[in-house]
């Protein structure tokens, strides 16, 4: 069933907790070198549905191949050939920025010879070689995450989950951070993005909005927007969350 | 006084929705005591036990049926040689042996006097001692006070045998637990233990945790007195450290069946002293740390472990060196044990605790005192 | 009348660090008015509003609020300010009701004496009462933690990013109520890490490593930026973002959400329609379309931060 063009391919995808369904039957595809943005209000199932495609939970009912990998049977491998990153959990602040880049190129399977190549090569595009000893909690924010979004992808995933990745970020940084983004996605990394700033979800090359569990739109942001009638996302983001019935 | 009351209400609610902790609260020295009570007895029960004598012998025959219906030893009977005695202590059959020198009926009457052997497995030293202890006033007892002048007993006491011997007529009198039963003296010990952690470390934790989540922020932002507010907190692990204590002790009396021979009164109130003391230490290290974490460290490495070390509840004070007999003394569960000890057990009266009470009210001032001062109402 | 007025606040916290915060000069926030801080984390808005909120000293300069002290009178002003932290979680193990109600006798109040108040946002909160704080989701928590902050009729009110973390709706909601709290006479200060709610503000001050970059309304803040901008698009944003910056006349170049803003050095002879043949031209863009845009205050910050 897998298209290859097709880095996550989703179909009747539904997650219950009880009689709680958090994901209600939801068939996607996000395609390779695809910036794909993934917003919802707060409780509409983005992060339940992101679990379930990173290989950290099981679904209720539906198929799901991420990364060539079936989502209900090699959720080991899926987890060997994705990058994530979150606002919540970046790096290890009191660990030094070698420290921690030796630390994730480590857990993400690099090997020895590879990892310290891939670290000068990552630093010195970041151009934070001079900061290799420093601690990363007293690195400023906006480097921080620039930082934890080079370790997300050192081991060159196919696909990249970031959650919430640019909170509290200022807006130069935020702009930096994404035209990181871009490049990884030049390089053919394909990145999945939540957001709760509006102006990045134009940044995507398709957005889907999730409600009450079901995506009850996806498409790009220039079509939605002509669909809706409205002038930016944010409107988009207004029209679909007003229909909501639940709050979490 | 109203929004006092609000903050008691709203305490209450914490605990009584947090159903786990409360049961541990609850559960914990009830379990405890069963425990020390039933399963870990320091006393000796059903200890196997052979015998042998070069002759046969009609009076330690019966001697050996004394033994093995004390209920202390089981005899597995009557060994043919000392290396079959050797044999059965190797593979486990018996614990203990007891080794009459040849004629020892006769000996008895003479001047050179008769000999038994003891010979125990002395891998857990304890054990063998009181084993030792145990048959010398079982065979005392069995030949008569004047006779057992005359009986020395000669004890090897060494896992493989090798006879070290000695001279020893054990003539011991036990005060206050003349049956040596150990449930007396772990209740004090058990609590000082619950007591100072239920007032030390949760009212400690529970206001960090107000100051982690951000909530004590807003209220110190308020016009409530923030010193109110931490001694709201204080109300609810008073009332939950007295159903522990009335817990215990009526498990001690009902369960335990510990016949306290002290005051009700004294005890309980010594109690609520050591109760306000604990709460006072758990007030400073909770104005003193800002994290769960370290508030629990501080609570159960600095109070809670010399409680257990410290205490006499484990090992005796008297036997430790100087030095530490010395921080023994500001231990403020020592003196709790100490004087729980002396009214539960002892019976004395209370003018022989007052230097206790004295101590633990001192303690208690200061602790408050210094919390008091160090408490902050700014961040 | 004033109602904040802050005279040169400065506060370090590490000796090595530069000051968290560092203000110079003096800055006035009027009665009823809705000021906004904006600036990104780490700039120092928790910092300054700790000092305000009387729960850290300065330590130089000082601050008073309606008249009194930050420092002298700060049990007074305890009871005329409302405070909602950043990190302020409620108790969730409390339901809806019940932390309303301690809230409110924290103040020696109960829910209805100013039940007015909060009623546009409790009604919302009512059908779940009985719920625990812990199973709100991150709106409704917002708005309960809101009333709790009300509930005593403030007449400063301080909230500390009340909409980080929280989806756009609830956002836009939580600007509706602070609009009508000011309407209703409340001054209230609301610092944000989001550029696009500033413009709710009367006025706003430009944060930035502990410095007010700017204080002023949005309005004027947006006049007064001084250059040309022009928003680009074509069918190759990334590539576009680089050779934009690679052309003469542009001085900085940045993605702003369908576009990418353009702001041109001073004094170059440039226009849309020249910058537009060039990137056709010369390197081969589709779909271009070059157009002049009004700055937004995110233009505002980001050309300020240069200063």
């Amino acid at each position: 069933m897998m298209d290859k063009g097709h880095v996550i391919e989703v179909e009747h995808l539904t997650k219950r907790f009880g009689d709680f369904t958090a994901v209600d039957d939801i068939s996607f595809h996000v395609s390779r070198g695809e910036i794909f943005g993934f917003l919802g209000a707060n409780g509409a199932g983005k992060t339940t549905a992101m679990r379930m495609l990173t290989g950290l939970s099981f679904p209720t009912s539906g198929k799901g191949i991420v990364a060539g990998f079936d989502i209900w049977t090699q959720s080991e491998l899926i987890k060997k050939h994705i990058g994530y990153m979150s606002q919540k959990f970046a790096l290890y602040g009191d660990l030094t920025v070698q420290d921690n880049l030796e630390l994730f190129a480590g857990i993400y399977g690099v090997s020895r010879r590879d990892a310290g190549q891939r670290i000068d090569e990552l630093l010195g595009r970041l151009s934070l070689s001079h900061e290799r000893g420093s601690l990363v909690k007293d690195l400023p924010q906006g480097w921080k995450q620039k930082l934890a979004f080079s370790v997300s992808i050192i081991h060159k995933p196919e696909i990249v989950f970031l959650d919430e990745p640019t909170g509290g970020v200022d807006p130069a940084a935020r702009r930096q951070f994404w035209e990181l983004i871009y490049e990884a996605v030049d390089e053919g990394i394909t990145a999945f993005v939540t957001t709760h700033y509006m102006d990045e979800a134009e940044y995507c090359n398709r957005i889907s909005m999730m409600v009450d569990g079901r995506i009850d739109a996806l498409d790009s942001p220039a079509a939605l927007k002509a669909r809706y009638g409205a002038g930016s996302i944010a409107e988009v983001f207004d029209i679909l969350a007003r229909g909501a019935v639940r709050s979490e | 006084m109203k929004e006092f009351f609000a903050f008691v209400r709203k305490e209450f609610l914490h605990i009584f929705r947090d159903r786990k902790t409360l049961l541990v609260l609850i559960g914990l020295p009830t379990m405890l005591i069963v425990l020390f009570g039933f399963a870990i007895s320091t006393e000796i029960r059903n200890v196997n036990i052979g015998f042998f004598s070069p002759q046969e012998d009609a009076v330690l025959s019966r001697l050996a049926d004394k033994i093995d219906q004390s209920g202390y030893f089981t005899s597995v009977g009557w060994m043919r040689s000392e290396a079959e005695i050797d044999e059965a202590m190797r593979q486990g059959r018996i614990d203990v042996a007891l080794m009459f020198g040849s004629d020892f009926t006769s000996g008895l009457y003479s001047p050179e006097g008769a000999v038994v052997s003891v010979v125990t497995d002395a891998t857990n030293p304890n054990n063998a001692s009181m084993e030792v202890m145990y048959l010398a006033s079982i065979i005392n007892e069995y030949f008569g006070s004047d006779i057992s002048r005359s009986v020395s007993m000669r004890m090897a006491a060494s896992a493989n045998m090798s006879s070290a011997s000695g001279m020893l007529v054990p003539n011991l009198r036990m005060l206050y637990n003349p049956q040596l039963k150990s449930s007396y003296n772990f209740v004090p010990g058990i609590m000082g233990l619950i007591l100072m952690l239920i007032c030390s470390l949760m009212t400690s934790v529970s206001i960090v945790r107000e100051k982690e989540t951000g909530s004590m922020e807003v209220l110190l932002v308020s016009p409530v007195r923030p010193i109110n507010i931490v001694l709201a907190k204080m109300i609810p692990y008073f009332v939950i450290a007295c159903v522990v204590l009335l817990n215990i002790l009526l498990l001690t009396i009902f369960v335990l069946k510990v016949p306290v021979a002290g005051s009700f009164f004294w005890m309980i109130l010594v109690s609520v002293i050591y109760i306000i003391l604990s709460l006072g230490i758990g007030m400073l290290v909770s104005s003193l740390v800002r994290t769960q974490i370290i508030a629990t460290l501080i609570c159960g490495m600095i109070f809670l472990v010399p409680v257990m070390m410290f205490s006499g509840m484990l090992y005796p004070i008297e036997s430790m060196p100087v030095a530490l007999q010395w921080f023994a003394q500001v231990i403020p569960a020592k003196w709790f044990i100490e004087a729980i000890r002396k009214i539960m057990i002892e019976g004395v009266p209370v003018r022989y605790v007052t230097m206790e009470i004295l101590v633990m009210t001192g303690m208690a001032a200061m602790f408050f005192t210094a919390a008091v001062v160090k408490f902050k109402d700014k961040l | 009348m004033d109602a904040i007025v802050i005279r040169g606040l400065r506060k370090s916290f590490r000796k090595d660090q530069p000051p968290a915060v560092c203000l110079q000069g003096e800055t006035v926030i009027r009665k009823g008015e809705l000021f906004g801080i904006i600036g990104p984390d780490g700039a120092g808005k928790t910092t300054l509003f700790r000092m305000l909120a009387t729960l850290l000293d300065p330590d130089e300069g000082s601050a008073t609020l309606e008249g009194l002290d930050v420092v002298r009178d700060y049990r007074k002003i305890r009871t005329i300010l409302g405070y909602m932290p950043g990190k302020f979680s409620l108790y969730s193990d409390l339901s809806v009701k019940e932390n309303l109600e301690f809230f409110a006798s924290v103040f020696g109040k109960d829910i209805d004496s100013n039940y007015d108040l909060i009623e546009n946002i409790y009604c919302r909160l009512r059908p779940f009462e009985k719920r625990k704080a812990g199973k709100l989701s991150g709106g409704m928590k917002q708005k309960l933690a809101l009333c709790c902050s009300l509930i005593h009729s403030p007449s400063i009110l301080f909230l500390d990013e009340p909409t980080t973390g929280v989806d756009p709706s609830s956002r836009r909601e939580l600007w509706e109520n602070l609009a009508q709290l000011k309407a209703a006479g409340m001054t209230v200060v609301v610092s944000t890490a989001y550029m696009d709610e500033a413009d709710r503000c009367d006025r706003v001050a430009m944060m930035k490593s502990g410095r007010f970059l700017t204080v002023d309304s949005p309005g004027n803040i947006m006049k007064r930026f001084g250059k040309r901008l022009l928003a680009v698009r074509s069918d190759n944003m990334f590539s576009l973002l680089k050779d934009l910056r690679s052309l003469d006349a542009v001085e900085k170049c940045y993605t702003f959400g369908d576009t990418h803003h353009v702001t041109l050095k001073d004094g170059t002879e440039a226009d849309a329609a020249m910058i537009a043949s060039e990137l056709e031209s010369v390197y081969g863009h589709k779909g271009v379309k070059v157009y002049d845009v009004p700055a937004t205050l995110e233009d505002c910050y980001m050309n300020l931060e240069e200063e």
